[in-house]
């Protein structure tokens, strides 16, 4: 289970995470909706320790991630960043391969190509990408590339920065569903920020709105449109009427 | 501006310039630490070897010689004025190894791979290659940072001692070609006139100009703001930076060396 307690974060006069608590119990799939420039990034990057909070605890299956061994703990996740984050040096399969040819996780390079490769099938790309560069893929192939990177270790918790951002409808619906399909079949614990409501309906189990720097809203996905909560339905439908300002 | 807010600017920049040496210098003994430390990558340190070593040798060797060309010229022209044009093959020698080779081929590496250096991680921080790094148990610092400046530490003093023959050549050339002196006396001028000394000085500047190139390009790459602008903001510090920073080191080792 991962937890946030009471983390706040600032960067200068700008006050991002005020007291942001939220729970994510194991093998489910948490997304958090809200605006942008709320903090969905931040809150998942502080539980990754990319980002220190300024005060608050963060908990993965009891431990304080920062008196956890940072290997070791780090071993537990795999990440799909928003601009697939690939390392442009390196073919395809390096990249899916990074963590098994390194550290402690590291295997002979012939095992290590052959599981990049199974995986960029998992993601639906050929075995013919294995030896292309990044800048050689469309967006959508990225997108793909960097979740296959993301399981390659068959990590137990994964998380999903805006996995549909800047690729077309029906590649987002790609990207959803193998979200969906490898969290189930992995039993991962998946904690993925977006604001793309079809995703989110693709997606998750249980949702959470921030807005403020706090959660407003959490619930499961099924209640959602229910909520009766003022921001998540104007943010469910978009509108630019309600108590979410437009102009930010 | 009053006198108060004056000096309170003053103090300002004064703190801020503490701030960053510290800054730096935190960042680098961390990366020598971090060099001595495993895991280590040694495909990242070829890499490193080929792209500050061995590419870097044209750029380095044309500088040289046309500098040893133009200095040969210079001191003929000079020495003239004092009947003492037969000290071209000394001062060209001493001129190439003790200064211009070592601070010509640390500006020359400063803009080639100092600005490249720092546009390349800059531009992993800003697409957040970085932080996968982090989150695939990389640490940066080992991966990118300790590679790079130990290759620079390791190759920049060979480049230094290849411009040094590089210029001598020049050197050469002109006063061979040009100006009349005898070839084999002109070798054997140089040669005797030498000491290990000044080789010693040039290839320690070497090391030196390649480290301060190397830290300056990674720091200001992994320190680089969001954005085109902050890419292009790292890269032009790191350029300043490393430039300054190799003519005070110069002008400290010079003192070290040979008024000390």
């Amino acid at each position: 289970m991962i937890k946030l307690e009471n983390v706040y974060k600032s960067f200068g006069d700008n006050h991002v995470l005020q007291g942001f608590d939220l729970e994510i119990a194991k093998g489910t799939s948490m997304v958090i909706i809200g605006g942008s420039g709320t903090g969905k990034s931040v809150s998942l990057k502080s539980v990754l320790g990319l980002i220190t909070p300024d005060s608050g605890k963060i908990f993965v299956d009891g431990q304080d991630v920062t008196k956890a061994d940072r290997d070791a703990f780090l071993a537990r996740f795999g990440m799909l960043f928003q601009g697939a984050a690939l390392f442009d040096s390196l073919p395809v399969w390096q990249n899916v391969a990074f963590r098994l040819l390194r550290g402690s996780l590291a295997r002979p390079k012939d095992e290590a190509r052959e599981i990049a490769i199974d995986k960029l099938r998992r993601v639906g790309l050929k075995a013919d990408v294995a030896d292309r560069f990044p800048a050689e893929l469309s967006g959508g192939m990225q997108k793909r590339v960097g979740l296959a990177r993301a399981i390659a270790a068959e990590p137990e918790i994964i998380f999903f920065d805006e996995p549909t951002t800047g690729l077309d409808p029906i590649m987002s619906g790609v990207i959803n569903d193998l979200i969906r399909e490898i969290v189930v079949e992995m039993g991962a614990t998946a904690m993925t920020i977006t604001h793309d409501m079809t995703s989110v309906r693709a997606i998750a189990d249980n949702v959470a709105m921030l807005h403020g720097g706090k959660i407003r809203w959490t619930g499961p996905v099924a209640e959602m449109d229910a909520s009766g909560d003022p921001y998540v339905e104007q943010f469910i439908s978009g509108s630019a009427e309600g108590p979410i300002e437009a102009v930010r | 501006m009053s006198p108060v807010a004056l000096l309170a600017r003053l103090g300002r920049a004064v703190l801020q310039m503490l701030a960053s040496t510290g800054r730096i210098s935190i960042f680098a003994a961390s990366s020598f630490s971090h060099m001595l430390r495993p895991p280590f990558y040694p495909r990242e340190f070829l890499l490193a070897l080929l792209q500050i070593g061995w590419l870097s040798l044209p750029v380095v060797g044309l500088t040289a010689v046309f500098t040893g060309g133009a200095l040969a010229l210079q001191i003929y022209s000079g020495g003239a004025r004092f009947n003492a044009e037969a000290v071209v093959p000394q001062i060209v020698a001493i001129g190439m190894v003790r200064e211009l080779g070592p601070v010509l081929a640390g500006l020359m590496i400063a803009a080639r791979v100092t600005s490249s250096i720092a546009a390349e991680i800059a531009t992993m921080k800003v697409t957040e290659q970085i932080d996968a790094l982090v989150t695939l148990s990389t640490n940066p610092m080992k991966y990118l940072v300790a590679p790079r400046v130990l290759a620079a530490l390791l190759t920049v003093p060979l480049l230094v001692a290849v411009g040094d023959i590089i210029g001598i050549f020049g050197g050469y050339v002109v006063a061979t070609q040009n100006l009349g002196f005898n070839p084999a006396a002109y070798l054997k001028n140089t040669v005797d006139f030498l000491e290990w000394l000044d080789i010693l000085s040039s290839l320690t500047k070497g090391a030196a100009f390649g480290t301060i190139a190397a830290l300056m390009g990674c720091y200001y790459g992994m320190q680089s703001g969001r954005g085109a602008q902050g890419v292009g903001r790292a890269t032009k510090s790191s350029v300043e930076a490393a430039a300054v920073l190799i003519l005070a080191a110069n002008f400290v080792l010079t003192g070290l060396f040979f008024s000390l």
